[in-house]
């Protein structure tokens, strides 16, 4: 299809970047907010759009997550892998079934739909003025943990918490080096397409769990 | 029939259909109360659509060396690049893909460029069995319709139609009428779909350039499920989605939902930059872009009309279109309806096959103000109509002239003829006042909706000059 190519780029307004560049005229930036209002807001918007969200200290994540885990009667769990369990030094109660994202999901694809209950991951910061989390997907944690499980517990660390999406762009410069896939989630899955009435959990998760810890 | 004609039965019977109208009228007002509930401060939004404005215009005229570089890069991260000057070239190209990867089920997001080239008609023609999974098309490909809008695709359906339409297609399914039981029911179909689909289509709403990034705004997260469960996945944009720095997504990303449907920010922003890498465990192991030009090119080439590829498909002049709220989407009988629909459809296809949809507009100026690009909407449209009825074809308009009438440019002969000799004119004024009754009343359709002018006992001459002012 290379004559296509040709075709279309030859008929397409010529112009050089430098040349018609126009400058981005950068707005008054609002005053930065403190960490406390940081946390206040992502929890505001995030709970507007009905997630839960909960503030806990590093040491009481494990417990909170074995106790609501089995409280909710969630009791399939899917963790990334080993390496990301021990990163959040958590230690599973033996009521809890267990399993990581070990295999490619061609290999399990059906379990992952239909014999889990939530899935848990990290994320590399989240957006306080919108509500967002924000997921790099990798081999430790790939993408579909956030999405395919009913429940997705999201846990955020209280000192990676930016103001906007820009600010997280640039002071972990995405620009040099994207990945696969980047991800902001901001709240269960949702749709208002019959009738503008809003309903939950169309096809990703049903309920999103954001645990902020310190 | 011509396209005046059948517009304007289209017009008629979307008249006739009070429900609908009424319908339309509901959803619209809701949207725009809750855009203008996220737009709180007017300096803040007027300096965000600057912003926004700047970013597209910039993208679009540099779009050749933008297209390349984005080229280079998807390239350059494993994403295979196609280049499709028509739908049926598009169509072809991702029958082929899916075929060298014998694919036969195909789950599809919400992607208006994959309407504008009929890709699911053609896919089922072809033996693929291709499913919408975004609520809206699903509705609308289980009742086999079509989007009566970009952003809401099944706007114009009551929620007792669509159970209707459950329980036609799904008979095991229990009866509901209840949102939130519907939606369950959906996601029970449509879950067991993306498991078993060998292949995944979507649109994008922002092409990066500097990274060779393709990024989806969505809430449903059928999208994501679409781009990453199957093995493959197909993305289809028209060239102008392309914007040159990831720096750019934030502030389009900031202002796209909040004008689309009044949200802070969707649930999902999918940010897609390659295909599973090795040591991944999800995701597609295949990704391909189709980039869709179907009349774009010609458009950009023109700067007095390409301001409308800066558009980002937010939907909101439709939601504060007068007309539209009375017609609905399926009146304008195009893929893209609303003001960005009458320019978008009449550049791209030309106006010898949608130039009648110029006339639908007040000028009222509505989408102009709420157009988060700030794309000149009404002076497009005004441009259009006279296009429509005078000149040539140009190199960027084609079909233009193609709605001149004998009647009406006969009519303005005459006209021009009496104004610019004054013996005529003088001979017409006395004639029009003097023998005022024998004007007739009723000039056929002109005058059906309007009031008949009905020429004065005097001249505006006779009366300014009883009045005292000298004609100089």
């Amino acid at each position: 299809m290379n004559s296509s190519r040709e075709n279309i780029l030859n008929n397409l307004l010529e112009g050089s970047i430098e040349s018609k560049q126009r400058k981005i005229v950068e707005r008054d930036s609002d005053n930065p907010i403190s960490n406390k209002k940081k946390i206040e807001s992502l929890k505001n918007m995030l709970e507007s759009v009905r997630a839960e969200v909960h503030l806990l200290s590093f040491n009481s994540l494990n417990e909170w997550i074995n106790s609501e885990l089995s409280k909710r009667n969630l009791n399939r769990v899917l963790i990334g892998s080993k390496a990301t369990q021990k990163e959040l030094d958590l230690k599973p109660s033996k009521s809890l079934d267990v399993s990581y994202y070990v295999n490619n999901i061609e290999d399990w694809k059906n379990e992952l739909f239909n014999d889990i209950d939530v899935g848990i991951t990290t994320t590399i910061g989240a957006i306080a003025r919108t509500g967002s989390l924000v997921l790099w997907p990798n081999s430790e944690e790939p993408r579909l943990i956030s999405l395919v499980p009913d429940v997705h517990i999201a846990i955020v660390k209280v000192d990676e918490i930016y103001e906007t999406f820009s600010e997280i762009i640039q002071k972990q410069k995405w620009a040099e080096n994207m990945p696969t896939n980047a991800l902001l989630i901001s709240g269960p899955s949702k749709t208002a397409d019959i009738e503008q009435v809003l309903a939950y959990g169309v096809h990703g998760p049903k309920q999103l769990i954001v645990l902020i810890v310190s | 029939m011509n396209q005046v004609n059948s517009f304007t039965n289209r017009i008629n019977k979307a008249l006739g259909k009070k429900q609908l109208q009424n319908n339309f009228r509901s959803a619209m007002n809701y949207l725009m109360d809750k855009r203008l509930a996220k737009f709180p401060d007017y300096e803040r939004l007027q300096i965000s659509r600057h912003k926004s404005n700047t970013i597209r215009t910039n993208s679009v005229s540099n779009i050749k060396d933008l297209l390349i570089l984005l080229e280079k890069n998807l390239v350059r991260n494993g994403i295979k690049v196609h280049w499709a000057e028509n739908g049926n070239q598009a169509n072809e190209i991702i029958q082929s893909i899916l075929t060298k990867a014998d694919a036969k089920k195909v789950v599809k997001g919400k992607s208006m460029v994959s309407e504008e080239i009929e890709l699911n008609e053609y896919l089922i023609e072809n033996g693929f069995e291709i499913l919408e999974t975004d609520l809206g098309e699903f509705l609308i490909q289980l009742s086999d319709d079509k989007p009566s809008h970009i952003v809401m695709p099944a706007i114009h359906k009551n929620k007792f139609e669509i159970a209707r339409t459950f329980s036609d297609n799904f008979p095991d399914l229990k009866y509901t009428e209840d949102v939130d039981e519907l939606t369950q029911q959906a996601r029970l179909v449509l879950r067991e779909k993306f498991s078993h689909a060998d292949a995944g289509i979507s649109g994008v709403n922002f092409a990066v350039a500097e990274t060779g990034t393709l990024c989806l705004v969505e809430n449903e997260g059928n999208g994501r499920m679409c781009t990453t469960v199957p093995d493959l996945h197909i993305a289809i944009t028209g060239i102008e989605k392309v914007v040159e720095k990831l720096e750019n997504i934030p502030p389009l990303f900031d202002i796209l939902p909040k004008s689309a449907t009044g949200q802070e920010c969707t649930t999902y922003f999918n940010m897609i930059s390659g295909p599973r890498k090795k040591d991944e465990k999800d995701g597609p192991s295949e990704v391909h872009l189709v980039l869709l030009d179907n009349g774009r090119s010609r458009v950009s080439r023109d700067n007095s009309i390409n301001d409308i590829l800066s558009c980002i498909r937010c939907g909101s002049c439709i939601n504060h279109c007068p007309v539209y709220v009375k017609l609905g989407g399926h009146a304008y009988g195009t893929v893209y309806p609303g003001p960005v629909g009458i320019v978008f459809e009449s550049l791209t296809q030309g106006l010898d096959k949608t130039g009648a949809l110029t006339s639908a507009c007040t000028m009222c100026g509505a989408c102009e103000q709420v157009c988060p690009v700030k794309i000149p909407l009404p002076t497009l449209i005004n441009r259009l109509r006279n296009e429509s009825i005078e000149g040539v074809d140009s190199d960027s308009i084609l079909g233009k002239g193609s709605l001149k009438m004998p009647i009406e440019s006969g009519i303005w002969k005459v006209w021009r003829f009496i104004y610019s000799n004054p013996l005529v004119y003088l001979f017409f004024i006395r004639a029009m006042t003097r023998m005022r009754l024998l004007v007739p009343t009723k000039f056929g359709k002109w005058s059906k909706y309007r009031n008949t002018p009905k020429p004065s006992k005097r001249s505006i001459e006779e009366i300014a000059r009883s009045e005292g002012f000298i004609n100089e």
